[in-house]
């Protein structure tokens, strides 16, 4: 088992992940072409054509019911497409082995599904996956970005829901992902906690230049948090632009 | 009471019969006012069941002279049924039937074959084919009760086990909680049968080997012995069945299959 020394090992800004430091016009670090998936002759996603530049924050709005979180669940393979590609850094995500993908597009839930224990035990667990063990100070560095600093110790039982959505952040973090994707990660907060876990969101992308992928059914937190959008209707993407243009269209 | 207006030995044992089953199906009416409807399956299953017993009885009666060997296929007959039964417990899991039919198959089949080889078991129609059933029957209880178990912890946890999937988690380690407590469940009946043992019951196989004459002392070893065989073939089947079906709800792309509604 080795040990993650330090931060540049576990957590952000990683040697590797040289999205940080590239513009928003450098190639795409997620495309898809054509996706869709169909199930029982439902149309969940359809023809879903939309590329993410490294450093981006894209926005994914709709009404309820409209494919977002069925499209996000495709980008990270927790759902087969029935039809279309994806690629991750020019890959076609099929050749890259599902565990490994899912670090890389690390997906952050509506609930957050803490597991039983402390925060630093929910943090590790990522890591201790691939036999890496997330140092104490790799775990401060993440709670500190979400605004958690010195919750290490706690039972994830006595967390309020926007405290238990921020672990559920740093926990995706802890991956090191190349994109983060949050599905609707403020809808079940209350509105005090949904700006802490906003200002965790805003501060990750300002400090970290981390790519962000965000389902939203709010349109102003889309404003807030993305520089660009693309609205789903019934499975397909109806409008695909900058954010301002594409909500006040 | 009943010996009072039958004097026929069939007709009486038809007659406890339809009492016993009144007894059950009156269960089932109490169920009923509480909104739990169980009246199809119980009767279905009641008439299945007295007819399959009766059966296998003539069967056994014509087999007493037949070759020691024609066990062999009476058992398999009887792991495949137990399996048939026992998937219908798991319900929308793919590959259901032939894990259980599997699972019970290794499972009875191995401790059947190693207590015969061992002179536990006789090899005598009449022994083999009462205790090998007892064997099936048993792990194909323990099998449904693995199975129902699991899924329904599955379902109740596809949030949490697809969370520790997006983490990177390996497909079997996200519902090995699942599996540990499905297998632990599925043997509380086995365990407290052995626990109650001679306090709570005395079972059947010992009534009726006390009535046949046999020295109480021996026939309550025997018991143990039959128990002891019932807790190895239930514990080997419910750890081969959790393992099976484990790896089957997931694709090869280490995807939760078993979904609510799918």
């Amino acid at each position: 088992m080795s040990s993650a020394a330090d931060g540049a090992k576990v957590g952000l800004g990683t040697a590797s992940t040289s999205h940080v430091t590239l513009s928003a016009t450098s190639d795409p670090i997620l495309r898809t072409e054509h996706l869709g998936r169909v199930v029982k002759e439902k149309v969940l996603v359809e023809d879903a054509t939309f590329e993410v530049r490294a450093g981006e924050v894209l926005a994914i709005v709709g009404p309820s019911g409209s494919g977002k979180s069925s499209l996000l669940r495709l980008l990270n393979r927790l759902d087969e497409p029935t039809s279309g590609i994806v690629f991750v850094e020019g890959i076609d995500y099929r050749q890259i082995e599902p565990r490994e993908l899912r670090r890389k597009l690390g997906l952050v839930n509506q609930r957050p599904y803490l597991f039983p224990g402390t925060v630093e035990e929910n943090l590790r667990f990522g890591p201790l996956q691939r036999g890496e063990t997330l140092l104490r100070d790799c775990i401060e560095q993440l709670l500190t970005l979400v605004g958690l600093a010195g919750y290490a110790g706690r039972n994830v039982a006595n967390l309020s829901g926007g405290e238990a959505q921020r672990v559920s952040v740093a926990r995706t973090l802890a991956n090191s992902p190349l994109v983060l994707l949050l599905d609707e990660p403020t809808s079940a907060l209350d509105d005090t906690s949904k700006r802490e876990v906003e200002s965790s969101i805003q501060r990750i992308v300002r400090d970290q230049g981390l790519t962000c992928i965000i389902v939203t059914h709010d349109t102003a937190q889309a404003a807030r948090l993305a520089e660009r959008a693309l609205v789903l209707e019934a499975g397909r993407i109806v409008r695909h632009g900058p954010v301002d243009e594409v909500l006040h269209a | 009471m009943l010996k009072l207006f039958f004097s026929n030995q069939l007709y009486l044992a038809l007659a406890q019969a339809l009492v016993a089953a009144i007894a059950a199906m009156v269960v089932v009416l109490l169920a009923r006012k509480r909104g739990i409807h169980l009246e199809s399956e119980t009767l279905v299953a009641m008439l299945r069941g007295i007819i399959q017993i009766t059966a296998v009885g003539s069967i056994l009666l014509l087999l007493l002279r037949a070759p020691r060997w024609t066990s062999a296929f009476l058992l398999a007959g009887m792991i495949i049924a137990a399996g048939a039964t026992s998937a219908r417990r798991a319900k929308g899991m793919p590959d259901a039937f032939r894990v259980s039919a599997w699972s019970i198959a290794f499972g009875s089949g191995s401790v059947i074959a190693l207590m015969t080889w061992l002179g536990v078991i006789d090899t005598a129609i009449t022994s083999l084919v009462p205790v090998g059933s007892m064997l099936i029957t048993n792990a194909m209880n323990t099998n449904g009760l693995a199975l129902n178990r699991f899924r329904a912890d599955v379902l109740a946890h596809v949030g949490e086990i697809e969370t520790a999937l997006a983490l990177g988690a390996e497909a079997k380690s996200s519902v090995s909680p699942y599996v540990q407590a499905s297998f632990e469940a599925s043997l509380i009946p086995a365990i407290d049968s052995i626990r109650s043992l001679g306090i709570v019951w005395i079972p059947g196989l010992m009534a009726g080997m006390l009535l046949s004459g046999a020295r109480p002392v021996y026939a309550a070893i025997y018991q143990f012995v039959v128990l002891a065989m019932i807790f190895a073939a239930s514990g080997l089947t419910s750890l081969v069945s959790t393992l099976l079906i484990r790896d089957r709800i997931f694709t090869a792309a280490q995807q939760l299959s078993l979904q609510p509604g799918r």
